[in-house]
């Protein structure tokens, strides 16, 4: 499956004593890694003593291979296990192992298949597949890689199916196969004649030789990939029948709500159901690791009954901590730099920190699952960005084999990254199995923004020196509450990376090795993550996980190393970008939104660019900071090269939401933690971005393929505004924020 | 169970539920009818909004016995079968949707405000509260212009 060490790169040891460093190789054109034996994280170089000119580079460990080149080295193994299925009313069936979440993948597929098949894009109908765990890692929704994964596979598969199915026509009707092409979800041939797939299908499956080439299409062919295209499903999201799980309805279904405790992770001591019992409509309540459920008729009627459940409850692990606490261990954890990477010759060192709060998830779709256990069997309904973990994780709970399991994945009402967990459906098998019935199992909005899932807490340090308007160092130091990486994502990265040999680093901190890095020329270049492991909040991986921290800090320090320099803060990125594709995005984002045009009082432009998911955007806004209190982004420009766009209109779609995203988290959206228990519970307190907090004018453009392969899209928006809008308000406001989001 | 009659979609319907028990689970959980969306339960987030004799409501926030003998028209009774409303339309030319669970609110929030203002301005645009998590707000915004335009163009009708 994966291929250990073949080549073993090592620098040679600098002058100064540091330990030899080892780091990856990554062949492009290789099908697989070829790694050099262990990789140290970057963290050990800052943390080295010497002077400047004493330290090499070491290229970050995400330019050579990043996150999403270890997913298609943990997909590939099984890829051929997906198929394309058409039947007699001529329509193409693919079922997806990957999560809908709004994201748009279902539409991006079906086009790129379609374009291989030479099928109409309406006729390739998509749906999520159930949980397969002979996909091993090929049915994992994470870090914008869908596409990237799917591509390759994708194309190959379609591109045979064609050949077979010109190959069944050029049989039937006795004529050479090099004189039909596969147009229109069907096979057309000299004097107009034609035939549809479904009419071919059985023909063309007992083709073992294609007469035509088998190979996907030139990029000069494209007719669908590309090209702008709406959501497959747009139609039953405006009319409402698209459905979710909080939609669905089995037969005998009860719902249950669970009543949670008042600190995070508290665990119930002893409770008294009998006025919930006397509840109208209550059919039961039970106890539950995670609390006490309350299992109704009604859904109301189950929230009500909630309500009057008396608990006793134990502290949680972080009772007495509140996020000033939180802040004040995870700035001591970055504080002990080394701790001078300049040799003192070198003017105007920058020392900066930057705090970073618990922001929830909150897709606008409550947590919910529907559990059917009955006869040691379970059936489960959830969304699921990993339902082979998930389906294994249920059957632990439940006490069931695995194989007795059946995960049916639904469509997501949103996810970020909170569909990586599957609690809900631990809780709604748990309560079917004790209840014996069908339960529909469903979080309130307090319980997922004060249970739920956040980005992390973290802090930032970011030392940086320049000498000659050069910058000759740059340190970053992340320290971050530990991200959650159980839900099968770890295991994903430890078993691939570490048979890989890459290293023994805990999955956050391989993860964070395999998407960071600098796009700039910055001399010594040192980044490093240090994990908080604090028991009882509840983390998980947030659209771009560091990425948009990261690249908020950075650019607020980048625009003072300008002012040093007394360069403009866009010429100053330019000049130390080392990208091309870097340099294009950036100068058509200044040319888009006509940087350094002079506006009012209280009033600033702001601009970055982020490079990730072998994609790279720019972003430039202008702000309107004049009320503090609610500063406005005026105006956004995101220029976008993605490598080869599928969808140009769905990759518009995330650069917005992206924005959105952004605004709402340097600005305005986060948690608190009071005493150990998260201090919002709905959208009323949990400010995120309304309408009026929006840009009215807004501009999107997505680049024609500049590759010939789809970077990631769907996270790649988050950084780049974030990293804009912190500028703009830096320079709007003539303060130095240093606290996310500023009006926390 | 006291019993409620209201017009929903155009359908006379009698209810049997509890007197406060809210609206919307009403209208999901009894009457089975989806579009309208729970995402907060405090009429805040709006993904449940419907018309009740017109007027947008927050459907979490209206007891069934406030609506007994009213008219709701909810996302599903916005067109008849096959056909959409002119927001509907906008909203699909626009490719709006994301994950599109506050969708449905969305589009009830739009026909409101386009049945009291035919030309909404930015301003009145800037006031609508739904939530959209997924960032879809540049794209309603220029779905209601055009579904504003295509009305009064007479384009539609």
């Amino acid at each position: 499956m994966v291929h250990p060490a073949t080549t073993d790169q090592e620098e040679a040891a600098p002058p100064s004593g540091l330990r030899r460093r080892r780091f990856l190789a990554y062949l492009a054109a290789a099908p697989t890694l070829t790694v050099a034996a262990k990789f140290a994280a970057q963290g050990e170089a800052a943390a080295a003593p010497g002077p400047v000119s004493a330290q090499l580079p070491l290229p970050p460990l995400s330019e050579v291979a990043d996150f999403g080149d270890v997913m298609v080295l943990a997909s590939t193994p099984t890829t051929a296990l997906m198929k394309l299925e058409f039947t007699g009313d001529n329509k193409v069936l693919f079922e997806l192992p990957r999560l809908e979440v709004g994201q748009g993948l279902n539409t991006s597929v079906a086009m790129i298949l379609a374009e291989e098949l030479g099928a109409r894009v309406d006729d390739v109908a998509v749906k999520l597949s159930d949980a397969r765990p002979e996909l091993v890692w090929n049915q994992f929704t994470a870090g914008s890689t869908s596409i990237r994964t799917l591509w390759h596979p994708l194309r190959t598969m379609a591109a045979a199916g064609r050949a077979r199915l010109i190959t069944a026509a050029a049989q039937k009707w006795g004529v050479p196969a090099e004189q039909l092409k596969a147009q229109g979800t069907g096979i057309v041939g000299p004097g107009g004649r034609k035939a549809k797939f479904g009419d071919l299908a059985k023909d063309a499956a007992k083709v073992i030789a294609p007469s035509v080439s088998s190979a996907p299409k030139d990029a000069a062919e494209y007719a669908v990939v590309g090209k702008g295209h709406g959501r497959a499903d747009a139609r039953d999201i405006v009319t409402g029948r698209a459905k979710y799980v909080s939609d669905i309805k089995i037969p005998g279904s009860l719902v249950a709500v669970v009543v949670r405790p008042p600190t995070l992770d508290g665990e119930v001591q002893s409770f008294d159901d009998s006025a919930a019992r006397r509840m109208p409509g209550v059919k039961e309540v039970t106890e539950i690791p995670t609390g006490v459920a309350v299992v109704a008729n009604y859904t109301w009627q189950a929230m009500e009954a909630a309500k009057k459940v008396e608990v006793t409850w134990s502290q949680g692990p972080i009772a007495g901590q509140s996020d000033s606490d939180i802040q004040a261990q995870l700035a001591d954890m970055t504080g002990t730099l080394g701790d001078t990477l300049g040799d003192g010759a070198d003017a105007g060192e920058i020392d900066e920190t930057f705090d970073f709060a618990f922001v929830s998830h909150a897709p606008m779709e409550n947590n919910y699952a529907v559990a059917d256990v009955k006869n040691k069997r379970a059936e489960i309904w959830t969304p699921a960005q990993s339902p082979v973990a998930a389906q294994k994780d249920i059957a632990a709970a439940i006490g069931i084999p695995l194989s007795s399991v059946t995960v049916n994945v639904t469509r997501a009402g949103g996810s970020f990254g909170r569909h990586l967990f599957h609690d809900a459906a631990i809780e709604a098998a748990q309560v079917s199995k004790a209840v014996g019935k069908p339960i529909k199992l469903f979080w309130t909005r307090p319980d997922d923004t004060k249970h739920g899932r956040m980005r992390p807490a973290s802090h930032h340090r970011i030392k940086a020196s320049m000498r000659d308007g050069s910058v000759r160092s740059w340190a970053h130091k992340m320290s971050s509450v530990q991200v959650d990486f159980t839900h099968g994502l770890g295991d994903l990265l430890t078993s691939t990376v570490v048979q890989a040999e890459v290293g023994k680093l805990p999955a956050s901190q391989l993860y964070f090795n395999l998407t960071q890095s600098i796009p700039y020329e910055f001399g010594t270049t040192t980044i490093s993550l240090n994990d908080l492991q604090l028991d009882g909040v509840h983390t998980g991986s947030w659209r771009s996980v560091h990425s948009a921290t990261f690249r908020t800090a950075e650019e607020l320090v980048i625009d003072q190393l300008a002012e040093q320099a007394g360069a403009d803060r866009a010429q100053f990125r330019m000049d130390n970008l080392k990208n091309e594709r870097a340099m294009t995005v950036l100068r058509k984002a200044m040319e888009n939104g006509d940087w350094g045009r002079s506006l009012g009082q209280g009033k600033a432009q702001g601009i970055c660019v982020h490079e990730e998911y072998r994609s790279v955007a720019a972003c430039l806004v202008e702000i309107d900071a004049n009320d503090r209190e609610n500063p406005r982004v005026t105006k956004a420009r995101i220029v976008v090269d993605v490598g080869q766009p599928i969808n140009p209109r769905g990759v518009e779609a995330q650069m917005q939401g992206g924005l959105v995203d952004a605004i709402s988290t340097v600005l305005r959206a986060s948690n608190h933690i009071d005493d150990g228990a998260v201090r919002e519970s709905s959208y009323g307190d949990f400010q995120w971005a309304r309408q009026r907090h929006t840009p009215r004018d807004l501009g999107v453009e997505v680049l024609p393929a500049t590759t010939g392969d789809p970077g990631g899209a769907g996270e790649l928006g988050v950084p780049v505004a974030a990293g804009a809008i912190a500028s703009a308000y830096a320079a709007a406001t003539g303060t130095k924020p240093r606290t996310f989001p500023v009006n926390h | 169970m006291p019993s409620y009659e209201l017009t929903v979609n155009g359908k006379d319907v009698e209810v049997d539920v509890p007197e406060d028990m809210p609206l919307l689970w009403v209208l999901r959980d009894e009457l089975r009818i989806t579009g309208p969306k729970y995402g907060c339960g405090v009429g805040v987030c709006r993904a449940c909004t419907c018309l009740q004799d017109d007027e947008e409501v927050q459907t979490c926030m209206v007891k069934i016995q406030d609506a007994d003998g009213s008219e709701v028209t909810t996302i599903e009774g916005l067109a008849d079968d096959d056909g959409l409303h002119p927001v509907q339309q906008a909203w699909l030319d626009n490719d709006v949707a994301q994950c599109g669970f506050c969708q449905p609110g969305q589009i009830m929030t739009a026909v409101a405000l386009l049945n009291e203002k035919s030309e909404p301005t930015d301003e009145d645009i800037d006031k609508i509260e739904n939530v959209c998590r997924c960032g879809t707000y540049g794209r309603i915004r220029q779905a209601i212009k055009q579904a504003a335009e295509n009305t009064n163009s007479g384009w539609f009708w």
